[in-house]
């Protein structure tokens, strides 16, 4: 028993929290997107390729124009104009948002890999590029910090070395994360989103426009999934490698699910995520015997509990992946 | 009309005898990629080197299909094997069901695999000594760690990896009984963001050297190495242009060679079915400095460790070091070089 002790003590480190929330980022951005969507009514499977898109574009943009910050910016409005196109297939043509989505992952994959070679003539992998630089918050000089030196130690201990320095979109995802719960839940527009997640017909009869917030919504997921895709090509990494999202964009819609579709929820869900992939890496590099395969499946497990009712209730938008009709009441 | 179409009919014949009789008899050698696929800086692109080799050498005609998703493997072969190729690659140990398959479905066709053993007729199989390359690689990092440190990442963890894993570390025990491998696995070969992580995570527990053998996940370790100004040592191909100051070497993987040698006894008329097993002394396996291909920004290695490596080639070489490829030979392993 000592023993299991002694090993947690170990595992309990700064590197484990750093690691956990840069593993974490890029799925925030996605969940948060995959929030947005839903709860317009929008299942939205195609998460994944619209990451990768946005890891392609950000890569392109800092390529070409040789600033990161412009590859962020790219990546955000492709990823939107690409969910855009979704929409366009699943709102105005009402196709099945499940099956649209699978083609567009699909898509995805192979327009990336194609542009890739068509630009660097060259497979794989495109050359590196500029990486967005570290920001270095210093916590630990905070005013009037020093008078408490308890908080002061605690801070310079744990807060400075976990949360001090980071790629920007580790900062922005939280933020974003924050800002979504008020948009959704505190402004007239997110009561509208939601209304027409819930109940698009009666929505549409107080004068909602439907397909305006839904196209609104799902824009919006994608330059959210966007940005979640540059978090890994020029946050954490500085290239674009071909499927480097490695089905993350699954991992965040379940991330969505765990934190019962609000963004404070998928942030937590995200974060959990995070930190049980950070500890079975730690706990591979200390020794420990660590059932992986037990790790990897672990965001699907939560999910199903959470569908199944286990943990607590989950329950999706009313309207969620039903296409909306105006013209039949 | 009819006349018309029996006129080309006759014309596409006549000139298709001509052709028959005027070109020289031309191989045809195709290869199918995994789901890595070109430009993977790896194990895939190293195949192709091989097969351009052949089409600049031996004058064959060569194609490429590259795979995208696992499904694809048995479909490319014999969309190959329709299209008449004489000699078809299957690129990668992932690839063998799918040949044992095909192989019995074209049985005219030769067909040729690495990595893996596919017994048929038709199908030569190319396996190499992962664990005498990984021993060099560990000899290396025995000698050069400064912390006594030392980082193994694996992409998936079957027996084909872990031969490199046992390779390396018994490489750093016959120079270095003080250090201590630290090994991951990433589960996957295609996730450079994880592999980043997990050799962030190392770097992190003191590791000052980090080999990888996962496949894409590397691109990830070599740019933590970078950012770290620590090092990191290379797959299949020579990876040291990724990160020229933080590449130490690469373990070479010469996939190149199997292909080639492949082509070249279909060309002879030597071709036989049956497993070829590729190691240092067939020049299969072997060490990429990354200081010989960029001698300004290379990491140096020093006289003593390089005469060191060069022992330990001799030594496999003439069989009186045996490399474990397991486990459990590791455990029992002691050399001391």
């Amino acid at each position: 028993m000592s023993d299991f002790w002694s090993s947690l003590t170990l595992l309990f480190q700064v590197g484990l929290f750093v690691s956990a929330l840069r593993a974490a980022t890029p799925l925030i951005f996605a969940a948060l997107g995959g929030v947005f969507s839903e709860r317009s009514g929008v299942v939205n499977i195609a998460l994944d390729g619209i990451m990768l898109v946005g890891a392609f574009m950000a890569v392109m943009g800092s390529y070409f124009l040789k600033d990161p910050w412009l590859g962020l910016l790219i990546a955000l409005v492709s990823g939107a104009l690409f969910a855009l196109l979704f929409g366009v297939i699943v709102i105005r043509y009402r196709a099945d948002q499940v099956v649209t989505g699978v083609a567009f992952n699909m898509l995805a994959l192979g327009l990336t890999g194609f542009l890739l070679r068509l630009i660097f003539h060259h497979a794989g992998q495109s050359p590196m590029v500029a990486k967005l630089p570290d920001w270095v918050i210093p916590f630990n000089r905070f005013p009037g910090l020093s008078r408490f030196p308890a908080l002061q130690s605690f801070v310079d201990r744990w807060i400075q070395p976990v949360l001090g320095q980071h790629t920007p979109p580790v900062y922005l995802a939280i933020a974003a994360a924050f800002l979504a719960h008020y948009v959704l839940f505190r402004t007239p527009f997110g009561l509208r989103l939601r209304a027409v997640g819930e109940h698009p017909r009666a929505a549409d009869t107080v004068g909602v426009n439907v397909y305006a917030m839904r196209y609104l919504a799902v824009g919006l997921s994608g330059a959210l999934a966007g940005l979640g895709g540059a978090t890994l090509s020029l946050g954490l990494l500085s290239s674009f490698i071909e499927n480097m999202t490695s089905g993350r964009g699954f991992i965040a819609l379940a991330a969505m699910i765990f934190g019962k579709w609000t963004p404070l929820g998928a942030l937590g869900a995200c974060l959990l995520f995070g930190f049980f992939d950070a500890l079975q890496m730690l706990g591979q590099t200390l020794g420990f015997r660590v059932p992986r395969e037990f790790f990897l499946m672990l965001p699907y497990l939560l999910t199903m509990a959470v569908l199944a009712g286990v943990i607590g209730r989950a329950t999706p938008p009313a309207a969620d992946g039903k296409p909306y009709d105006k013209s039949h009441a | 009309m009819k006349r018309t179409v029996l006129f080309l009919l006759v014309c596409a014949l006549v000139l298709s005898l001509i052709g028959a009789v005027g070109a020289a008899p031309k191989y045809k050698v195709a290869m199918v990629t995994d789901i890595g696929g070109l430009g993977d800086q790896s194990f895939n692109d190293a195949a192709y080197r091989g097969l351009q080799r052949a089409a600049k050498e031996l004058g064959v005609e060569i194609k490429v299909v590259e795979s995208k998703k696992m499904d694809d493997y048995e479909t490319n072969l014999s969309n190959l094997a329709d299209q008449k190729f004489d000699e078809i690659w299957a690129i990668g140990f992932l690839m063998t069901d799918a040949l044992k398959n095909v192989a019995k479905r074209y049985p005219n066709t030769k067909f040729g695999i690495i990595d893996s053993v596919v017994d048929a007729p038709n199908v030569m199989s190319v396996v190499f000594k992962e664990e005498e390359g990984s021993f060099l690689q560990g000899v290396l990092a025995g000698k050069m760690t400064k912390s006594n440190i030392i980082g193994y990442i694996g992409g998936m963890e079957f027996p084909l990896i872990i031969k490199f894993e046992s390779g390396f570390i018994a490489g750093v025990r016959s120079v270095n009984p003080k250090a201590r491998v630290l090994v991951g696995y990433t589960g996957k070969f295609d996730d450079p963001g994880k592999g980043k992580e997990l050799a962030m995570t190392q770097f992190s527990q003191g590791a000052d050297i980090i080999y990888h053998a996962s496949g894409a996940c590397g691109i990830g370790v070599i740019e933590a190495a970078k950012e770290k100004k620590l090092l990191a040592i290379g797959v299949d191909s020579d990876q040291s242009h990724l990160a020229p100051a933080a590449v130490l070497s690469s373990m070479l993987k010469r996939v190149d060679t199997g292909v080639f040698m492949g082509a070249k006894a279909l060309v002879e008329g030597n071709w036989k079915s049956g497993t070829v097993v590729l190691g240092l002394k067939e020049d299969g396996v072997g060490t990429g400095f990354g200081i010989d291909r960029f001698p300004k920004d290379g990491v140096k290695v020093p006289a003593d460790v390089r005469k060191l490596h060069d022992k330990a080639v001799d030594l496999i070489k003439s069989g009186k070091l045996v490399v474990p490829s397991t486990r459990e030979e590791v455990a029992k392993f002691k050399f001391t070089l």
